[in-house]
């Protein structure tokens, strides 16, 4: 994946298919300790232990259609490519959280990229989806709920691709506001 | 961004005016596949592509939705066309550019882009 954006995109793919109705996704970056931390938590159906212990075995997976499950595996290679880690952590009927950390600096590092186009696409495919967004980087935040700001949009949906647009936008100057005011453009 | 309250009631009833439109009319579904196989080929730049398309052309009545792999993978980004009545089309190694041909010419005029066809379901 040429972004970290697409392996975010991707992962939360596995916590919709794990049947997770809420999905919380923080970009934290991390300038003293050169770290930069993507975690995302869902409250999809969870794995057991010896699921959890196999999870990046690319010939571990779920699905029917093929034998071979890249996701996680490809997202540890990133991770571990530039100085970072990837964990798992899971527990049947409460959810799943997959935390990946990166070298802040690291040349390896893929940029964060198009997480606009991410979070927009995301709802406007799982229009149900309690998509939470937050985004950290030079002591500057940006947040993101899709329930709250549907609240204020009141009678339409996140599939309308006039909110395609909104939504998009909307997170796109966020997250330049707090990368140019925080010095940090990942 | 939207800044005020005011910014999202002009949203709220644009979004509006075009969804009683999309209820009125015959409804056509696109397919985007967003395994990890499609994401790497492209498949959110596809589907980027097709809402930005549908919202420049006010085409309320087409929802977009995503499936995961279906193990076509050299394939990828596959897009697939359902329309209530016709044959489902699927159309293989899609990028931006070529979705947006796809909703101008097969959701639009309802014309088969038959070279970039890979399969078709009664």
């Amino acid at each position: 994946m040429k972004e970290i954006s697409l392996h975010i995109l991707d992962i939360v793919q596995n916590s919709i298919e794990a049947g997770a109705t809420r999905v919380a996704i923080a970009v934290t970056a991390d300038s003293q300790r050169d770290l930069l931390t993507v975690a995302i938590a869902d409250n999809g159906r969870g794995m057991p232990p010896d699921m959890v212990a196999k999870v990046t075995d690319p010939f571990v997976t779920t699905r029917t259609t093929r034998r071979v499950g890249l996701g996680l595996p490809l997202l540890a290679a990133t991770a571990r490519q530039s100085g970072g880690t990837l964990t798992v952590a899971s527990a049947e009927g409460e959810g799943t959280k997959v935390s990946a950390t990166f070298g802040l600096g690291n040349i390896d590092r893929p940029p964060l990229g198009d997480m606009a186009t991410t979070l927009a696409c995301l709802l406007a495919a799982n229009p149900s989806l309690e998509l939470e967004y937050r985004h950290r980087a030079g002591g500057r935040e940006f947040r993101f709920g899709a329930s709250e700001f549907l609240g204020k949009l009141d009678g339409v949906s996140f599939s309308s691709p006039v909110v395609y647009r909104v939504v998009k936008e909307h997170v796109d100057a966020g997250i330049r506001e707090a990368q140019s005011k925080g010095g940090i453009a990942l | 961004m939207v800044k005020t309250l005011e910014d999202l009631a002009k949203i709220k009833d644009k979004a509006k005016a075009t969804l009683s439109a999309r209820s009125a009319e015959q409804s056509t579904k696109v397919v985007i596949g967003m395994g990890t196989c499609g994401i790497a080929a492209g498949a959110r730049e596809v589907m980027a592509a097709i809402l930005d398309e549908l919202g420049k052309r006010n085409l309320a009545a087409v929802t977009v939705a995503q499936t995961g792999c279906v193990g076509l993978c050299d394939k990828e980004p596959l897009v697939e066309i359902i329309r209530s009545g016709k044959p489902k089309v699927m159309y293989g190694r899609i990028n931006a550019e070529r979705a947006r041909r796809i909703v101008a010419q097969d959701i639009v005029n309802d014309q088969i882009i038959g070279e970039w066809v890979v399969g078709t379901k009664a």
